[in-house]
């Protein structure tokens, strides 16, 4: 068994980091999540590893692209403001499909909004927040053990399938405390390393497969990577051919492996009349209103995204068949429930509940809403 | 030489350039590719990263690692580069636009630090990629497509930007006197720390034919000499005959411990006193040990 280690969310994520092979941090102070950078402060160094505290978010999200293009695993750590600042660049490491990790610490919006209070207002800027067609991964963990798990997941799937993955945590899942376990073993992917020589090496080639290998700087393999369209070399083109199938297959990484990536908690669903569908710090309070609406003898179950990006339509469509209605509670103004609407709205009815003000959802408001909603039905 | 450092450093299946006829970007980079030949500099240890424009197309012609990124942000990727590859010689290739307009802040923070990177700013004082709109550098009443009545505002002088943020090795230079350019980049490359090299270049197409130099390049680079003052000359000139004119030579060129350095040596340090992985007790051990 595991040590056993009381541990901060944002703690939990930075030596979680370290574990997965991080060993270059750049970042821009922001609430809530500063602390994950103040560890990494401290601990890079000991493991011949470089942190750095750039001038602005941007210049954190370029910094850890030039980092990982060296071979090494990149993090950086934000949270919405500074998330918005790092889409540039962001959408800069999906086009050039460079492995990196950004954890974004939600707080309450838009703008400066509350940074010291949780919000869900991100789910929507983490999927389409960047100009230009994409597929984005987006782990979403609900507890401190899940904040250390997922950020190595992260950092495995970043170099799977060489794309930049965010973990969206909130404040409360960050600032909280809990117990964890760390585990003994865990499984660390490292990126493909070209098994062609450099003169047959292209950064871009999808003959082989969906993830061409990343060559890092200095191995001999001297190419080009451009934020422009491109071709299998890395220069630019134009061609409208060759630009279809570059983009195609940096979609398709991501779309044709959905089923390796896409990951939920199904809670009480087996017998479930009703469902509860909802992520991160809101579904622990929606896993309390289950057990509480279960004891009142109501049928129901909760459905919890892990991967909030690639959506989990079929997992979701899969229970709508079976559902009498679906209940989504999330801390925003109406952002999710638009897609479980569009892919359970064909079979079940779909409700919503939420608010965006700072403070997490009581359970005691979600059980009446849901059971007002089961009587008028 | 010519054929063989042409075979050694470029990428000769991408010529031509895409720069337009006249373009003083060309003789910049053939500058560039002479320092890196002067200097018998190994390509695998080079990255040249840019960002965008007309400058930001010069690692596509380049034989090392070449990173094109987004607008005024070469210097954060190649601070990352840098980091991580601390033996590699990380050039960063930047237009005036790139540097000093959405790019200033990585530019003046990287002098700041001092870390080792090599800025080489094309400066022809105009966005001409886009087409001819002002940038930080266009010379006050000069014509350009977003200054139809002439420009208004005062351009950033490069140099003094750099010198007032701590680079530590800064020379401006300009494509009329390309010997001495080379030796200038060379010695950027060489200098430990961050150093930034200014190059006056022209742009006949955009910049040129709206300020009655024409599209003829040689009209141009007669312009780039009048505008141009050897360090020396200057040095008799009165402030009133010095105005609108760029200074040129080595403003500083000066020994200071730099980033990569320093954070070798405080990870070598730490690797000596690291007692628990988790524990701060590392970090404690080297603070005592500075103490004493």
């Amino acid at each position: 068994m595991g040590q056993r280690k009381l541990i901060s969310g944002n703690h939990a994520i930075a030596e979680a980091a370290i574990r997965a092979g991080c060993r270059f941090f750049a970042g821009y102070p922001i609430t809530p999540s500063s602390e994950i950078a103040e560890r990494l402060a401290e601990l890079l160094p000991q493991y011949d590893g470089i942190f750095i505290q750039m001038e602005d978010e941007i210049a954190s999200m370029g910094a850890i692209i030039g980092a990982s293009l060296t071979g090494k695993k990149a993090l950086t750590a934000t949270s919405g403001p500074g998330f918005s600042l790092k889409q540039e660049n962001l959408g800069f490491a999906i086009m050039g499909e460079i492995p990196v990790v950004i954890v974004n610490v939600q707080r309450g919006g838009p703008s400066t909004g509350l940074p010291t209070f949780p919000g869900q207002q991100d789910l929507m800027q983490v999927r389409w927040g960047r100009h230009g067609d994409q597929e984005i991964i987006a782990l979403v963990p609900d507890s401190i053990q899940e904040s250390y798990e997922f950020t190595i997941k992260a950092f495995n799937l970043a170099e799977q399938y060489r794309t930049p993955v965010i973990l969206l945590t909130d404040e409360v899942i960050s600032q909280m405390k809990e117990q964890i376990e760390i585990p003994d073993d865990v499984e660390i992917i490292d990126r493909e390393f070209p098994s062609v020589p450099p003169e047959e090496y292209y950064p871009f080639d999808g003959s082989k497969g969906l993830v061409p290998p990343l060559a890092p700087y200095g191995e001999g393999y001297r190419y080009h990577i451009t934020g422009l369209a491109h071709d299998k070399t890395g220069f630019p083109s134009s061609n409208p051919k060759v630009v279809r199938e570059q983009l195609e297959r940096k979609l398709n990484k991501i779309r044709k492996n959905r089923d390796e990536i896409v990951d939920v908690e199904e809670f009480l669903l087996e017998d479930a009349e009703y469902a509860i569908f909802a992520l991160g710090s809101m579904a622990r309070v929606a896993k309390q209103v289950t057990l509480d609406l279960r004891e009142e003898g109501i049928p129901i179950g909760l459905l919890r995204p892990l991967t909030l990006w690639p959506f989990c339509d079929k997992e979701l469509i899969n229970y709508a068949k079976k559902l009498k209605h679906i209940f989504v509670v999330e801390m925003n103004f109406g952002q999710i429930v638009g897609e479980v609407e569009r892919y359970a709205g064909k079979y079940t009815k779909v409700d919503w509940y939420g608010r965006a003000d700072g403070r997490l959802i009581p359970p005691r408001e979600i059980k009446d809403f849901i059971k007002e909603r089961i009587h008028e039905n | 030489m010519k054929t063989e450092l042409a075979k050694k450093y470029l990428r000769l299946e991408k010529l031509p350039t895409l720069w337009c006829s006249g373009c003083g970007h060309g003789l910049i980079l053939s500058s560039l590719l002479r320092a890196l030949y002067l200097l018998n500099i190994e390509k695998d240890k080079v990255a040249m990263v840019s960002g965008i424009g007309c400058s930001g197309r010069t690692p596509g012609y380049v034989d090392v690692h070449t990173l094109h990124t987004t607008h005024g942000r070469a210097i954060p990727f190649a601070t990352g580069i840098k980091l991580m590859k601390p033996e590699f010689y990380v050039l960063a290739v930047m237009g005036d636009g790139d540097c000093a307009a959405i790019g200033g802040n990585h530019f003046i923070h990287a002098a700041r630090r001092n870390i080792d990177i090599t800025a080489i700013v094309y400066n022809n004082g105009i966005y001409g990629m886009t087409g001819g709109q002002v940038s930080p550098t266009t010379p006050y009443g000069a014509y350009a497509s977003t200054a139809p009545y002439g420009q208004l505002e005062e351009p950033f002088d490069i140099v003094e930007l750099a010198l007032g943020a701590g680079a530590t090795f800064v020379a401006r230079s300009s494509i009329d006197e390309i010997p001495k350019l080379d030796r200038l980049i060379a010695d950027g490359i060489k200098h430990k720390g961050f150093s930034v090299i200014d190059v006056i270049t022209i742009c006949p197409i955009t910049f040129g034919r709206r300020n009655k130099l024409g599209e003829d390049p040689m009209m141009n680079l007669r312009w780039v000499q009048d505008i141009t003052v050897p360090m020396k000359k200057a040095k008799d000139m009165s402030k009133e005959e010095l105005k609108g004119k760029w200074i040129t030579g080595i403003f500083r060129d000066e020994d200071k411990p730099n980033l990569i350095d320093l954070y070798l040596e405080l990870n070598k340090k730490l690797k000596h006193s690291m007692v628990d992985e988790s524990s701060k007790e590392g970090v404690e051990d080297v603070r005592r040990q500075d103490e004493t």
